[in-house]
């Protein structure tokens, strides 16, 4: 299977990533490549099989519903990593026009 | 002998009779990184001014009649390990001037073992590769041959155990990432059973597989470490209450032990003097009385594929949390006010994400997307079931696995970087274990063309401690372990 430079294209953008042409058309062969090595677990006989996710079995890993504050340090800390702040707020562009 | 090239075990007999102090090892070990990091670039940032307070700290700890079997003994962390305060980058130029706000559980249980934190080490990119050249910041280099890279991911700590800077360093393991660069650079590296230590603070990369671990100069170091990171963590749910035995490492000898040698592990493509080696390892096991058993693992071929797909896909989904909003890279053109949200999505992370990581990004993106889920992400489940049951049917059987650790010694630095694919073929013997969350160590056991060479052993679930059995004797009977590379 080969993937065209739109299929790429649609990709990436699904993925957010904006790409140059070279990139679409370098990605595009790697990609296909390893997809079709991939396809060799079509021929593996899964029938019955559950898939996994989880190795050890844990199951419903609960903790009582309390609030814990969090350091006030950590928090600024946290904050100063924002490239554009309004106090305690990250801010973020416009998304509803 | 220099105090940098101490193992754990000897430096602390070493501390405990006031011989040394904490101050002197993390000196030593800070003039070796500037004598021979120029060459190796193991270290992405090195914090000696915090190191050597730390230092100082321990050394008062041990005065007030505090023991510790990591109380001043300096170690690396790789740079996809939180840090607070300490540029965290994950060798990409998305994060590159990230401060994390907290420390990592593991890194957090270090500090009060009193552990002293020399740097950080390099890495691929957000840990997508095996040899460290993905790292934006440049490639690391394999002390036994410059021209050859250290493995990877964590071939940073690797490259930096193996060149006496530290006296342990830590790494993390998806696929291998812990056990290729401890057999490209002849140490010993222990990727813990899924669940052992907790992954809190690590940059998640597959959650499902991630698991922290050491890489040190012997297995007796390994078991140390192991001990001071392990444990369930609440912030991290998939951690296990699982006791760890205390005595583990002089667990006895190893006479009447059944070892199993899969079929599928044993083939053709592996370099010849890497098999030789690792059967020499073998010989040298049944002299100590291991008996040995032929097993086979059939859905072994399919780990490489399973894992392309699976770690692809939690990728995809760990990585969108770099969005140039709340932290890393944020690119905006021309007018601030005016650029729209989607394109500061696309933007940052366009420039932001190196070759592999964009690649791994959208392989994931892919498998996971409407149409292909079921073909691609869920047939790799599935199939992933069958790998984790017949490992553990044939573990049944056996007290622990023993194979080669990679097919290859360390590759040449540009070798494989063209063809993505080739490089993926490089984890054939390590997936099964990190697919399974079975605990595995890589030991070295041999030089092929004056290239170390590792075998694995893979125990079952949560028993560490058997591989520390076995790597213990074997070390104690070979030497292989006490090899130093020229630099």
């Amino acid at each position: 299977m080969q993937l065209s430079k739109q299929e790429i294209q649609h990709i990436a953008k699904l993925a957010r990533l904006e790409l140059t042409d070279a990139e679409l058309e370098k990605y595009g062969g790697q990609l296909s490549a390893v997809l079709n090595y991939i396809d060799q677990l079509k021929e593996v006989n899964v029938k019955g099989v559950e898939p996994t996710a989880q190795v050890t079995g844990l199951e419903n890993v609960l903790r009582n519903d309390e609030i814990r504050n969090w350091d006030e340090k950590e928090i600024k800390e946290a904050l100063a990593d924002a490239p554009e702040r309004e106090e305690r707020f990250i801010k973020v562009k416009r998304v509803i026009e | 002998m220099k105090l940098n090239q101490l193992t754990i075990a000897e430096a602390i007999k070493e501390l405990n009779n006031k011989e040394i102090t904490s101050v002197e090892l993390t000196k030593a070990c800070l003039a070796r990184i500037k004598e021979v990091d120029g060459k190796i670039k193991a270290c992405l940032m090195v914090c000696e001014k915090e190191a050597l307070a730390q230092a100082k700290k321990a050394d008062a700890r041990r005065a007030d009649g505090e023991t510790g079997e990591l109380l001043g003994i300096p170690y690396l962390a790789k740079d996809n390990i939180l840090t607070r305060g300490i540029k965290t980058t994950a060798a990409s130029k998305i994060l590159e001037n990230y401060i994390a706000p907290y420390d990592a559980t593991i890194i957090k249980k270090l500090k009060e073992a009193g552990a002293v934190l020399l740097g950080k080490t390099n890495l691929d990119e957000f840990a997508h590769g095996a040899s460290t050249e993905n790292s934006a910041y440049g490639a690391t280099h394999n002390p036994w041959d410059l021209k050859r890279v250290p493995g990877g991911s964590s071939g940073g700590s690797g490259a930096a155990v193996a060149a006496d800077m530290c006296l342990f360093a830590l790494g993390t393991d998806t696929g291998g990432s812990i056990r290729c660069p401890a057999a490209f650079c002849g140490i010993t590296g222990l990727k813990p059973t899924y669940g052992r230590s907790s992954r809190f603070g690590l940059m998640a990369m597959t959650s499902s597989t991630d698991v922290p671990g050491p890489l040190t100069k012997t297995v007796e170091d390994a078991a140390i470490v192991l001990s001071a990171i392990a444990g369930v963590d609440k912030n991290d749910a998939t951690t296990v209450d699982k006791i760890l035995p205390t005595t583990f490492v002089k667990g006895g000898s190893i006479k009447g032990l059944k070892i199993g040698l899969p079929k599928e592990y044993f083939i053709e493509g592996t370099d010849k003097g890497v098999t030789e080696a690792v059967e020499k390892a073998i010989e040298d096991l049944k002299k100590l009385g291991v008996k040995f058993k032929q097993v086979s693992l059939p859905n072994t071929k399919y780990g490489i594929p399973v894992y392309y797909i699976i770690t692809p896909s939690e990728v995809s989904s760990n990585l969108a949390r770099f969005d140039g909003i709340r932290y890393g890279l944020s690119i905006q053109d021309g007018d601030r006010a005016k650029a729209d949200l989607m394109s500061i999505y696309t933007k940052s992370r366009g420039k932001g994400f190196g070759p592999e990581a964009k690649r791994r990004i959208m392989l994931g993106t892919y498998a996971l997307s409407a149409g292909y889920y079921d073909a691609y992400y869920l047939q790799a489940q599935k199939v992933r079931t069958k790998i984790k049951q017949e490992m553990d049917k044939v573990l049944e059987s056996v007290d622990c696995l023993l194979t080669p650790t990679q097919p290859t010694t360390a590759f040449r630095i540009g070798e494989n970087t063209q063809d993505p694919l080739k490089m993926y073929l490089e984890d054939i013997f390590v997936t099964g274990a990190s697919l399974a969350g079975l605990p595995a160590i890589s030991i070295p056991c041999g030089f092929d063309k004056g290239l170390p060479v590792g075998m694995q052993l893979i125990g079952k679930r949560f028993d560490e401690a058997m591989l520390f059995r076995v790597g213990h004797n074997y070390e104690k009977a070979t030497e292989w372990h006490f090899k130093k590379a020229e630099i």
